[in-house]
C-alpha cells in the first residue's frame, strides 16, 4: 500500500477511535449520578438487540488493530528513510505532541489492553469482581435512558465496580488511568487536526480551527475521563453512600 | 562596513567517497567578516585548506542567489540555517556570533546517499518529477498563454507551489525523510491549472508511487518542512495532494482508468 493509503488507514481508524471514546466519556460521566444512570445504561448496552454489543466491539477491536499495525509499518518506513541522524537536532515548529505520536499510542495499547481486563473483563481485582457481581436493584430514579420502567430489576451494580476499582485501596490504578488520560490528550491534541490534514480536508484557516478544536476536545475529554478515577480516589462521588463494596450483600438478593 | 570581524569553530562532516565512513572535523577560521555569506566563509575555509595541503571540503552550490536550489547543508540541525525563507547560499555570517561553534552536516535521508562530505545526491526528486510533474505537449503546438482564463486565485497559487526550488530541505528536517512537501508543490502547481487537469489523476498517483518507490518516509503532519523551507510552501499543499490522490485512486478503482 502506498504511503497516502497508510495515511488514510490511520486518519479513518483514528476518527472512528475518536467517536467512540467521546460517547464513552460522555456514558462515563453518569458516574456522577444516582447509580440507576450507571446502571441501567450499562445494563442496556449489555443487552443490545442483534448482538450489537459484539459488532460494535469487533468494528473498534477492527479499527484499534488497523491503527496500530499501519502505525507501526509507518514508523518501521520511517525509520528506514532516516537511517542516520544529525548530531544536532533542532525544532522549529512541530509540537511536542506530534513528536511523540508513536510514544503515546504505545502506552495507550497498554492502557486499553489493563482498561479491559479491568473493568470488561474483570479479571484484575476480586474485590472489583465482587462489587459487579452483588447485583443491585434498579431504584427506578428517571433518568435520559428511561429506567424507570426497570424499577426493582437486580443488575450487575457497575456504579459500585467502578467506585471500588478506583478506590483509594486501589489508588495506582486511578493514577494509572490519569496518566493514560493525559496520554491521551497529547496523542489526540495533536490527532484530533492531523486526520483532517491526512484526508486533505484542511487548509491554513482551518489548520488554526482545528488545531484549536482538537485542543479543546482533547481537553475536555482529559477532564472528562479522569474526574472519575480522580474523585472516585478521593471518594468524593455525589452519591459515595451508595458504593457497595460487595461485602455486604444487599437486602434484596438475601431475601427473594 | 562593520569593523568587527568573527572567529568561528567549524564541525564540519567529512565522507571521501558513498562507501567511506565519515566523520566530523574540527577546523578554526578567524576574521570572517559578518558581510559575507555562508558560503563565502566556506570558500575561505576552503583556500585555508588548500593552503595547508588539506582536502578542500565538497559543497554543493550554483547561482547563490536563492533560486536555483542547489546549495544545501544543515547548518546547526537546521536545514539552509535556522533563519526563515532563506537558502545556505543568501545566508550571511551576521546572523552568528564571535566564538560560536558551527555544526555542518549533509542533508540526511536514504534516497540522498552522501557523495563526498557536504554534497548528497538529490537525483531521486528528479525521478518524481519525471514520473508526473509534467504536462503532455507538443513541442510548437502551447497556445497563446492568455488564450486559457485562470482566476487570480487560482493563478496566484498554483504560482505559491511552483516557487519550489527543489532544493530538498523538506526530506531534510522532516524526522522521516519524507519528500512530500516537495512532491505536492511539483503536483499542486500543475494539478490547479487547466494545463494540468486533463492528466491531473494519472499524475498523482504516480508521482506518490514513485515518492515511495525512492524511499522517502512519511509525513506525519508535524509541519517541520514548511517552516524549513527557502520558499515557504505551505503544508496545504500537502493536503491538497492527500485529496486528490484520494479522488484519484477511488476513480481507478471504480472506472479503472486513470
Ligand atoms: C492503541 C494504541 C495506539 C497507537 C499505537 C497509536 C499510534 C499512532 C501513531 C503512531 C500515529 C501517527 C501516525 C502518523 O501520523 O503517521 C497516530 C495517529 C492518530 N491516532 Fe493513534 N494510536 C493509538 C491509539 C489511538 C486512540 C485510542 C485514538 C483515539 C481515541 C487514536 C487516534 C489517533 C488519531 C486521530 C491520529 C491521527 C491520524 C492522522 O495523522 O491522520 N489513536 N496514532
Ligand atoms: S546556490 Fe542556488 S539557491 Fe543557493
Amino acid at each position: 500500500m502506498t504511503s497516502l493509503g497508510k495515511k488514510y488507514i490511520m486518519a479513518v481508524t483514528g476518527l472512528i477511535l475518536v467517536g467512540f471514546v467521546i460517547g464513552h466519556m460522555l456514558g462515563n460521566l453518569q458516574m456522577f449520578l444516582h447509580p440507576d444512570w450507571m446502571n441501567a445504561y450499562a445494563y442496556k448496552l449489555q443487552n443490545l438487540p442483534y448482538g450489537l454489543l459484539w459488532i460494535v466491539r469487533l468494528g473498534l477491536l477492527a479499527a484499534v488493530v488497523a491503527h496500530i499495525v499501519t502505525a507501526v509499518l509507518l514508523v518501521l518506513e520511517n525509520k528506514r528513510a532516516r537511517p542516520q541522524g544529525y548530531s544536532v537536532n533542532a525544532t522549529l515548529q512541530a509540537s511536542f505532541a506530534s513528536k511523540t505520536m508513536r510514544y503515546t499510542g504505545l502506552i495507550l495499547i497498554a492502557f486499553i489492553v489493563f482498561h479491559i481486563l479491568h473493568f470488561t473483563v474483570r479479571a484484575t481485582h476480586a474485590d472489583v469482581t465482587a462489587a459487579y457481581y452483588a447485583l443491585t436493584p434498579i431504584a427506578g430514579v428517571a433518568t435520559m435512558h428511561g429506567s424507570a420502567d426497570m424499577a426493582g430489576k437486580l443488575v450487575p451494580d457497575v456504579f459500585s465496580m467502578v467506585a471500588v476499582g478506583f478506590s483509594a485501596q486501589f489508588w495506582y490504578v486511578s493514577v494509572f488511568y490519569i496518566i493514560a488520560m493525559a496520554l491521551l490528550f497529547l496523542h489526540l491534541s495533536h490527532g484530533i487536526s492531523s486526520m483532517f490534514q491526512s484526508l486533505g480536508l484542511r487548509n491554513k484557516t482551518w489548520r488554526l480551527r482545528l488545531d484549536r478544536a482538537a485542543l479543546i476536545i482533547a481537553i475536555a475529554l482529559f477532564i472528562g475521563f479522569a474526574s472519575i478515577p480522580a474523585v472516585s480516589l478521593l471518594g468524593l462521588l455525589p452519591y459515595q453512600e451508595m458504593v457497595n463494596t460487595g461485602v455486604t450483600v444487599p437486602t434484596a438478593l438475601t431475601q427473594p | 562596513m562593520s569593523a568587527k570581524t568573527l572567529n568561528l569553530t567549524l564541525r564540519v562532516w567529512r565522507q571521501k567517497k558513498p562507501e567511506a565512513a565519515g566523520q566530523f572535523v574540527t577546523y578554526k577560521i578567524d576574521k570572517i567578516s559578518p558581510d559575507s555569506s555562508f558560503l563565502e566563509m566556506m570558500d575561505l575555509l576552503n583556500e585555508q585548506l588548500i593552503e595547508q595541503g588539506d582536502e578542500p571540503v565538497a559543497f554543493d552550490h550554483d547561482c547563490r542567489e536563492g533560486i536555483c536550489g542547489m546549495c544545501s547543508m544543515t547548518i546547526n540541525g537546521v536545514p539552509h540555517g535556522k533563519n526563515r525563507l532563506q537558502t545556505t547560499c543568501q545566508l550571511h555570517m551576521r546572523s552568528f556570533s564571535d566564538g560560536d561553534t558551527i555544526t555542518i552536516e549533509p542533508f540526511r535521508a536514504k534516497p540522498f546517499p552522501v557523495m563526498r562530505d557536504l554534497v548528497v545526491d538529490r537525483t531521486p526528486l528528479d525521478s518524481i518529477i519525471q514520473s508526473g510533474g509534467y504536462i503532455t505537449q507538443r513541442v510548437g503546438s502551447a497556445e497563446d498563454a492568455n488564450a486559457v482564463p485562470i482566476s487570480k486565485t487560482i493563478a496566484d497559487k498554483a504560482m505559491d507551489a511552483a516557487a519550489c526550488i527543489g532544493c530538498g530541505a523538506c526530506v531534510a528536517v522532516c524526522p522521516n525523510a519524507s519528500a512530500m512537501l516537495f512532491t505536492s508543490a511539483k503536483m499542486s502547481q500543475l494539478n490547479m491549472l487547466p494545463q494540468g487537469k486533463p492528466e491531473k489523476d494519472r499524475r498523482a498517483l504516480h508521482m506518490v508511487q514513485a515518492m515511495d518507490d525512492n524511499g522517502f518516509g512519511n509525513c506525519t503532519n508535524i509541519g517541520e518542512c514548511e517552516a524549513a523551507c527557502p520558499v515557504g510552501i505551505s503544508l496545504d499543499f500537502i493536503a491538497m495532494m492527500n485529496r486528490d490522490y484520494a479522488v484519484a485512486k477511488v476513480k481507478k478503482i471504480f472506472s479503472g482508468a486513470a
